[in-house]
């Protein structure tokens, strides 16, 4: 008999196979991770969670009998009132009594668990996003390696030579290592009572000494193992800041549930993005109407308002907020609004006003995104709100605007972020 | 419920019971470590070869974690297996089932191998730990170095190699012939993976020396029965010739060894359009089929065996004081809840338990050999009061599996404690009949039907090649013969067709009859032949 100890041995045996399946199942899993990110709160994006997808789609098929037809037998087991002869009504289903012959299996979703890395990266996929983009995304978090003592093993390049010609020195002294201009002086010794002669007793202990001293020097190394030492670092993370996200909506009866949907991808992905880079973000959601309010991220996309749009309400409403409870030199300030366009014309200058005094200054990065049904896209002339955006635009790099209709469209909002951080990591 | 009951009162009986003051206890508390895991794999083979006689094979224990066992289940429990989405499947599944806590695992899992690999899990208490080697690396363990099925059709002391070699196989197409090409081969052959299964011993070429004995033997047979009066009989007219189609077909079918229910076989021999690799990776498929036959057709025996077993070594522990009370009511708590048999309107029903009937059906035949009634001398003349329980098990164990131990030895004392009945669901009635319950004209009937449904060729649709001409379009034509007017899941059957056109190359049909009526017929074209 052995007894082996399997429990150190490498785990994720499954993991190659695991992978496999969810490649193989990727267009059911991609719709089904859709679903699930249009339920789930925009916070909880990148988490973990139970997928369901259609068990049709991964079915392995066998050949095995039918479930129907036919006459079948079955030996049950408990008996307490049935006599031979009897007859008993047909059970309404499969199941009850009768459900012993067949392993098929009947269920018709097929249920698993996501990691939360699987999960992110197929939303990211589905959003049709590019790699380089989806890598800075999901990019683990930055590390800035910071000197933290010495080690007794590493790499030859971190081979601290001070340190290790100190422990070397040490140990010598300690041992007793005769040093080289000892022996030197010595042999000159020897030499000189060799050459005057008659001093051959003398000779004779000296040569005893430099023997016994020549041994001690190869016994004692110059450098031993032991003394090598390599610097350590530690890597920590880049110091991080917090960050506030505004998300701005207009709600008024023009956005129909599509839209909302595209809006909400957008502030997801925004979230995303800001959560890789900062420690702490805060999500502030301002809808309007021709007034603006602050409310909790589910009235935000569900509950519906009636009324004008007056765009320039939520851009005051944003400030009283940033001014209240966000500093602009404590807070990294993001802002995206969604809108169908629309805007009361006269509110026009006014929003521009507040947008280009008030709240650019504030902002890290400005995001408008006009959302549309794409049937009327390029023909479509420009909405009131994205002319007015568009005078804006030409002079600020932090805003940037977009049409979107269709889920693949929200990625290039993005690009000129990207497209600066990427320059600022390359300075 | 009736095992269940037994199993308390007998514990009540030895707990009473001053133990034997032989040995010392293996351990206390739950505890283990590598040293006691040893002493307790010691005491439990003393008493499974010792008294019991069990003959195992090596034993090689290994100790894993739950996420270990986790990997292990999605690999069908084998230590390596080729690399494929549908074990990563069930992985994701039994992953999820677990985490959120709809099912826990296994506390072992052990492999028909030499030496026996016995997994068991880390979080297992000592008490458990000896219940599960008594009962995989004893019960399991000599079921399989001795039962006939696995002696015919499995070679424990070279599955673990072959397993690597198919991994590596597998692992080197995947290389060269790209992962997609070998994934949507290995999909075709799980498809067929039921029917890539030899149920006869092929038969084996004879030498010289036996083929010379047969030949004197049927002539002195001939010679014993020599009778001259048979020389004056009237010779019969010579059988009409046969016309030319009838002879090219039975000439055709005869070259191809037709008909053949072994399709992956036949696949692998003859498909005309199949490179060598995936005529190499049928084979694999196919052979890996027909080392888990022998589990399929004796999993109640296989578990009754090693339940049987664990329960009497358990007992025999704690009667010469090697297992405290604590100890022994721990094992009983989970022997009982192992062999709880549920009855059949009860919300938790689900089949027929392996577990309780297996070890029902081995304590019966004990019970026969040791203290029979009269009922048990009529029925089991040749077993009853012969007063050697263990050598009528071990006899069982080697030479019966699920359907003949039933039709064999289920006993009408085990009938009536579990209460067995049988009915009939005939779909052209309106009702359920009830054709046979535990009383003296139903025993039999009861008997054979148990054993008809544990009957794995039977439980298998019988579908056989029957006929291809090689020469002409090349349409492979293949029998499922209905029985009792079940005919196969539709959308499974013509997928699975699918992909046995796409090995094939060429069309494919498949008609399900019987003798006297045609239900239905399954074709095929090849979309993406393999070539």
């Amino acid at each position: 008999m052995h007894i082996i100890d399997r429990r150190r041995d490498p785990g994720g045996k499954s993991l190659a196979n695991r992978q496999r399946f969810i490649r193989r199942a990727r267009a059911l899993v991609r719709r089904a991770v859709r679903e699930a990110s249009a339920k789930r709160s925009i916070k909880d994006i990148d988490k973990a969670g139970d997928i369901v997808v259609p068990a049709d789609g991964v079915h392995e098929p066998v050949l095995r009998r039918g479930s129907e037809g036919g006459k079948r037998e079955y030996v049950l087991p408990g008996n307490k009132k049935y006599i031979q002869g009897d007859t008993i009504a047909r059970p309404d289903e499969e199941g009850g009594g009768s459900g012993a012959g067949d392993g098929g299996e009947g269920e018709d979703e097929f249920r698993f668990a996501l990691s939360d890395d699987e999960f992110l990266d197929l939303f990211l996929e589905d959003l049709e996003l590019p790699d380089l983009a989806k890598r800075q995304v999901m990019g683990v978090e930055e590390t800035q390696p910071v000197r933290a003592g010495y080690r007794s093993s590493g790499p030859p390049a971190t081979l601290s030579v001070v340190r290790t010609m100190r422990n070397s020195m040490l140990r010598r002294t300690a041992l007793g290592r005769p040093r080289p201009e000892e022996i030197a002086a010595l042999e000159a010794e020897i030499a000189r009572l060799d050459d005057v002669g008659g001093h051959d007793e003398a000779v004779a202990t000296l040569r005893a000494e430099l023997e016994r001293k020549q041994k001690r020097m190869r016994l004692v190394p110059f450098i031993d193992p032991i003394d090598v030492r390599y610097r350590r670092y530690d890597q920590i993370p880049k110091p991080v800041a917090r960050a506030v996200m505004f998300c701005l909506m207009d709600v008024s009866g023009s956005m129909d549930e599509h839209m909302k949907d595209l809006a909400k991808r957008f502030y997801s992905l925004l979230y995303l993005f800001l959560k890789r880079r900062y420690k702490r973000v805060d999500v502030v959601f301002i809808r309007h109407t021709h007034e603006a309010k602050e409310v909790d991220e589910d009235t935000f996309f569900h509950s519906r308002e009636s009324g004008g749009t007056v765009v320039s309400t939520a851009l005051e409403e944003m400030a009283r907020i940033v001014h209240d409870r966000y500093p602009a030199n404590q807070w990294n300030i993001y802002a995206a609004q969604a809108s169908d366009g629309d805007n009361l014309p006269m509110d026009n200058n006014n929003t521009i006003n507040l947008l280009k005094t008030a709240i650019l200054p504030l902002c890290q990065y400005y995001a408008y995104l006009e959302v549309g049904h794409g049937r009327d896209d390029g023909a479509g002339e420009a909405s009131s709100l994205w002319r007015a955006y568009e005078l804006v635009a030409g002079s600020e790099e932090r805003l940037a605007m977009r049409k979107v209709s269709h889920r693949r469209d929200i990625y290039p909002v993005f690009r000129d972020l990207f497209a600066r951080e990427g320059a600022k990591a390359e300075a | 419920m009736s095992t269940d009951k037994t199993a308390t009162r007998k514990s009540k009986s030895t707990l009473s019971a001053k133990p034997e003051p032989s040995a010392s206890l293996l351990y206390t508390g739950s505890d283990w470590n590598f040293d006691t895991l040893g002493r307790i794999f010691d005491a439990v083979r003393k008493i499974g070869e010792g008294e019991l006689g069990l003959d195992t094979y090596r034993t090689q224990i290994e100790v894993i974690t739950s996420e270990q066992m986790l990997d292990a289940y999605s690999s069908v429990g084998m230590p390596l297996f080729y690399k494929h989405w549908s074990f990563g499947k069930d992985f994701a599944r039994n992953q999820m089932m677990y985490n959120k806590g709809y099912q826990g695992l296994a506390y072992e899992i052990v492999i028909n191998s030499d030496p026996c690999i016995c997994y068991i899990m880390e979080e297992n208490s000592a008490t458990m730990q000896t219940l599960v080697l008594a009962h995989a690396a004893m019960g399991h363990n000599h079921f399989f170095k001795n039962n006939y099925v696995f002696r015919q059709w499995t070679d424990a002391s070279g599955i673990a190699d072959y397993l690597s070699f198919a991994k590596a196989y597998i692992a080197k197409c995947e290389e060269r012939y790209g992962i997609e090409a070998v994934e949507r081969l290995v999909d075709a052959a799980h498809a067929l993976q039921s029917h890539g299964i030899h149920r006869y011993p092929g038969k084996r070429s004879m030498d010289l020396a036996t083929e010379a004995r047969r030949e004197q033997e049927r002539r002195a047979h001939g010679e014993a029965l020599f009778n001259d009066l048979w020389r004056t009989v009237p010779k019969a007219k010579g059988k009409v010739p046969a016309s030319k189609k009838k002879v090219e077909e039975d000439r055709r079918k005869a070259i191809l060894k037709l008909p053949e229910e072994n399709i992956l076989y036949f696949l692998e021999k003859t498909a005309p359009r199949l490179a060598g690799w995936q005529r190499e990776i049928l084979r694999i498929i196919r052979l890996i089929a027909q080392y888990f036959y022998p589990q399929r057709q004796t999993k109640m025996m296989n578990e009754g065996c090693a339940t049987w077993t664990h329960h009497r070594i358990m007992t025999r522990l704690h009667e010469t004081g090697q297992i405290n009370d604590g100890a022994y009511l721990e094992f009983l708590h989970s022997h009982t809840s192992v062999v709880m048999q549920p009855d059949f309107n009860d919300r938790r029903y689900s089949g027929i338990n392996p577990y309780a009937l297996g070890f029902a059906m081995m304590q019966d035949i004990e019970r026969i050999s040791l203290t029979p009634t009269d009922e048990d001398r009529a029925w089991f003349p040749d077993i009853a009061g012969n007063g050697n329980p263990y050598g009528t098990l071990k006899d069982v164990w080697a030479n019966f599996r699920d359907e003949s131990i039933i039709s064999q030895y289920l006993s009408p004392h085990l009938i009536r404690k579990m209460g067995l009945f049988h009915i009939v669901d005939d779909h052209e009635e309106e009702e359920l009949l009830v054709s046979a319950i535990h009383d003296e004209r139903g025993y039999r009937e009861v008997r054979r039907a148990l054993a008809r449904q544990y009957d794995v060729a039977r439980r298998d649709p019988d579908i056989q090649v029957v006929d291809v001409d090689l020469a002409g379009d090349r349409r492979l034509e293949l029998r499922h013969n209905v029985v009792d007017g079940i005919t196969l899941e539709e959308k499974d059957a013509d997928r699975v067709l699918q992909h046995l056109a796409d090995l094939w190359g060429y069309e494919v049909r498949l008609v399900e009859a019987n003798d006297d009526t045609t239900f239905a017929e399954h074709k095929a074209e090849p979309m993406r032949p393999f070539a």
